[in-house]
């Protein structure tokens, strides 16, 4: 036990459900208060800010549809890394396992030619599988030849950036597009239907639900989700346990890209309907998804609300930029101050606290 | 209260309390100069935590301390190293890549800002000589033994003018003989009016080296007795508050098959140099083996080169008369070789998984638990709750996070986990290592009900009593070479000791082991 101030501070080893829940919460409460200084600082009343966004987004179907929009991508990415997160794998690579799964379904979009009801499922499997291996490269750089995977991920997403700048400049560069830096639109075989009236692209929304639940039986109730589990908490009991270290984290890294690269393959085919450069494709979503997996606290349904809010952060983020003449990048800093109040409120969770009252003060940890 | 104002120390009713358990509890406690006053009491009693107090570790939350006649408050060591109270933790604290007098010149008041090593070192020679503590000041300390860094440790606290050391545990890391030594020099130290704590939960040594006995249990003291007025019996009685069995039952062995032939062992350490070299010896079904030795004589690699999960170098194991000289852990395991590990919550339970996970580790990927890919959940809470029942494990629910459970409940975990499913073969680690005497009896009866039901058991730990009682036949580690193997019921202690020392090897029996 520990005072600061009129605090006790009781160390506690498992938080209740409830302590995580309050702490995410107030941690992203503390992020738009501070957010809030940053409005004020641009000279906009960050009351009528937030009256706006919430007006924006949640109070009108274009406005909503556009937050479950860039909320699809978040929840294929966000379920992705929970599952990394929980083998203890830190897989920052998810933006550039999304941008290969954008690119193997631009090639077969573009290239191969099935008959038009496999087009889309062959796009999803080849993106898939395209995340999968620019997942399983790390995985194995990790486990063989103990490279740390946040640098291995991280460098992976610039590699995969660049391939998708050379394309859409060089050799898929579409003949019809007049210079641009941009492929041929996508045949309408390969085009995602949408929700009428709404720019929201289903089949990936439904994939990514779906997926959520599926990884949440996985983690509970399969062997390897046993096995991950084990491996994330503990490397040595897993060692001691005979359990294949190699195998399950190639595994649980090849679902985790494979998962993000889906988000690729319905950007393309749901939004933009044909490959262009690394930034339009994604926004960062694959960064962002970080602290989606975060927030949810690796626990895959989680993730889909948790995305949700960022899906609703991005709308606004595009609101702010028409409404109230601020950059685009005010997103940036709300993903940042959220990620930051997160890490910071962590310590709360494994500490009781509260006033200290007339109880005397105590110091040091139990022992004996 | 004529004695107490002359005493080194004098704690008057000292209370400390953590988040839900009271420490210490009012407790009264005094050392005069020129005495060894042991401190006795199961783990959990409340010795350490009532020394931290008199080292200024914690803050007592009533009480007072007198010090030679005078009323102090101890607010860190320093302070309490200023009042002349030195402490030798269990655990030491050493700079182990600096020499012997860089870590004694170490935040030693009065050093030279240059070379401050330099002038320590004739000092230490010189205090070495006076106690008969002889070290080497220009050695570096990982080049010590454990005995000789508990020197540099003792000097530490002379040289800083302690005139009162408390010692923890002192003998948990020594050989008897070493042991023997620490005892004269406390003898030396109490002739120049060094008053000393010896806090110890091992009855022979305390009735051995102290001149007053006070006995803690649950964090009050039970009672203090002059040391020639007592015996073993009275004291275990007082501190475990009830009757004792010193010896547990133990039927003459029966070797049957072999459950384990280890021939021409070779392994190398976590550094790379040679741990174990060329170890060979048989253990029996329904026997328990017993491997003494100085802790980091190759105990540690031997246990992990019989599970899978150090390389074999050299040589061959062979279980139930089965090759498994490179077999993986997980190999071993479904071929019935049982685990305790020595480090049992940093590798014997997933920390954050549920007891009932836990209880099927290892497990978890076989019928009944699990069927194509899917764990039977239902087959997993049936085991969870006979193994909780059966075993004792006291834990609010099968669902509770291992890691809330205490020390003694997740070893018992471990065991029910290793235990269930009729093992060939256990390897035990140190098993009862810190936990209290309840458990431990416990854990001992387990083992020496599976050894009746035939089982192999080998049983590595450090301490000699526990080997002495449960075991049938000793192996005697000594930097990586077995010095022989013994029947523990024609060894004594002392023979023992030297062949921990590597002084001498059983060449009588060496050749048994084949």
């Amino acid at each position: 036990m520990k005072r600061i101030g009129p605090f006790l501070l009781e160390r506690r080893l498992a938080p209740p459900r409830m302590a995580v829940f309050g702490v995410s919460a107030l941690a992203v409460v503390v992020a738009l208060l501070l957010a809030a200084l940053v409005f004020w600082a641009y000279g906009v009343n960050p009351w009528r800010a937030y009256a706006e966004i919430g007006r924006g987004t949640l109070g009108t179907v274009g406005g909503l549809s556009d937050v479950v929009r860039r909320a699809t991508p978040l929840i294929l990415c966000g379920v992705g890394l929970a599952l990394a997160f929980r083998a203890q794998f830190w897989n920052i690579g998810a933006e550039g396992q999304l941008l290969a799964g954008a690119v193997a379904a631009s090639g077969v979009a573009l290239f191969v030619r099935v008959p038009s009801p496999w087009h889309l499922p062959l796009m999803f499997l080849a993106g898939f599988g395209a995340g999968a291996v620019w997942g399983l490269i790390p995985a194995l750089l990790r486990v063989k030849l103990q490279v740390n995977e946040v640098i291995s991920t991280l460098m992976m997403n610039y590699i995969m950036a660049y391939i998708v700048e050379w394309l859409v400049h060089g050799p898929w560069k579409g003949p019809t597009m007049r210079g641009f830096a941009y492929t041929d639109m996508f045949p309408v075989s390969a085009r995602l239907p949408l929700v009428a009236g709404t720019r929201i692209h289903w089949p990936t929304l439904v994939i990514g639900v779906a997926a959520a639940f599926v990884v949440a039986i996985l983690l509970a109730r399969t062997r390897l989700g046993y096995e991950i589990r084990v491996v994330g908490q503990s490397p040595d009991a897993a060692r001691y346990a005979g359990i294949n270290f190699t195998a399950v984290l190639v595994l649980a890294m090849v679902i985790s890209g494979g998962l993000a690269a889906l988000a690729g393959v319905g950007e393309v085919a749901g939004v933009h309907w044909r490959l262009r450069s690394p930034a339009h494709v994604s926004m960062g979503y694959g960064y962002t998804a970080i602290i989606v997996a975060w927030l949810a606290r690796g626990s895959p349904v989680a993730a889909v609300f948790t995305a949700l809010l960022f899906g609703l952060i991005f709308a606004a983020g595009d609101l702010m930029k028409t409404t109230l003449r601020l950059p685009f990048q005010i997103t940036g800093v709300f993903n940042g101050l959220i990620l930051f109040s997160l890490i910071s409120s962590d310590l709360l969770m494994y500490w009781k606290v509260r006033l200290a009252g007339k109880e005397k003060a105590w110091t040091g940890q139990a022992g004996s | 209260m004529a004695e107490a104002s002359r005493a080194a120390v004098h704690l008057r009713n000292i209370t400390k309390t953590f988040p839900g358990v009271v420490a210490v509890d009012r407790v009264t406690f005094d050392l005069q100069p020129g005495e060894v006053h042991a401190l006795l009491g199961e783990n959990g009693a409340g010795k350490t935590t009532l020394m931290n107090v008199l080292y200024g570790l914690y803050q007592p939350d009533e009480g007072e301390i007198w010090i030679h006649g005078r009323r102090v408050t101890l607010r860190s060591p320093r302070h309490a190293l200023a009042v002349g109270i030195g402490m030798v933790h269990q655990h030491f604290k050493l700079v182990l890549p600096h020499t012997v007098a860089e870590n004694v010149a170490l935040g030693l008041a009065g050093t030279r800002f240059w070379a401050p090593a330099r002038a320590v070192a004739r000092r230490l020679r010189d205090l070495g000589e006076r106690y008969g503590l002889p070290v080497d000041p220009d050695r570096r300390v990982w080049e010590l033994s454990a005995g000789e860094q508990q020197r540099v440790e003792i000097l530490k606290a002379l040289i800083r003018g302690a005139e009162v050391l408390i010692l923890d545990e002192p003998t948990s890391v020594l050989t008897p003989q070493e042991a023997g030594e620490l005892f004269k020099v406390l003898g030396r130290m109490k002739a120049e009016g060094h008053g000393i704590i010896f806090i110890s939960h091992k009855l022979d040594e305390v009735l051995q080296v102290a001149d007053r006995v006070t006995v803690m249990r649950r964090g009050q003291v039970v009672g203090t007795v002059r040391a020639r007025d007592t015996d073993k019996a009275t004291l275990a009685r007082m501190m475990v508050g009830r009757e004792v069995v010193f010896r547990l039952t133990k039927t003459s062995c029966s070797p049957g098959e072999a459950a384990l032939l280890v021939e021409d062992l070779h392994a190398r350490s976590d550094r790379g140099t040679p741990a174990l070299k060329g170890i060979s010896f048989a253990l029996c079904r329904g026997e328990i083996l017993g491997v003494a030795g100085v802790a980091g004589n190759g105990q540690r690699e031997l246990v992990e080169a019989l599970t899978g999960l150090r390389r074999v170098e050299q040589g061959r194991v062979r279980v139930l008369g089965v090759d498994m000289t490179r077999a993986s852990a997980r190999r071993l395991a479904d071929a019935g070789v049982a685990h305790v590990p020595e480090e049992r919550i940093r590798m014997g339970i997933v920390p954050g998984l549920s007891v009932e996970e836990n209880l099927i580790l290892k497990k978890h990927h076989r019928p009944p638990f699990c069927r194509a890919g899917l764990l039977q959940l239902r087959a997993v809470r049936a085991f969870a709750g006979r193994a909780i029942e059966e075993y004792r494990i006291m834990t609010p629910s099968p669902r509770t996070p291992a890691k809330l459970l205490s020390g003694g409940n997740i070893q018992k975990l471990i065991l029910a986990r290793e235990l269930s499913g009729e093992p060939a073969l256990v390897i035990a680690a140190h098993p009862t290592y810190g936990l209290d005497v309840g458990a431990t009896e416990q854990i001992r009866e387990i083992l020496l009900r599976q050894r009746e039901e035939g089982v192999g058991v080998l049983l590595v730990s450090e301490d000699l009593e526990e080997i002495m009682e449960l075991a049938d036949r000793i192996a005697v580690l000594f930097r990586g070479e077995n010095m022989g193997v013994v029947p523990a019921g024609e060894v004594t202690l002392e023979e023992i000791g030297l062949m921990m020392a590597g002084e001498k090897r059983a060449s009588a029996v060496a050749g048994e082991g084949r």
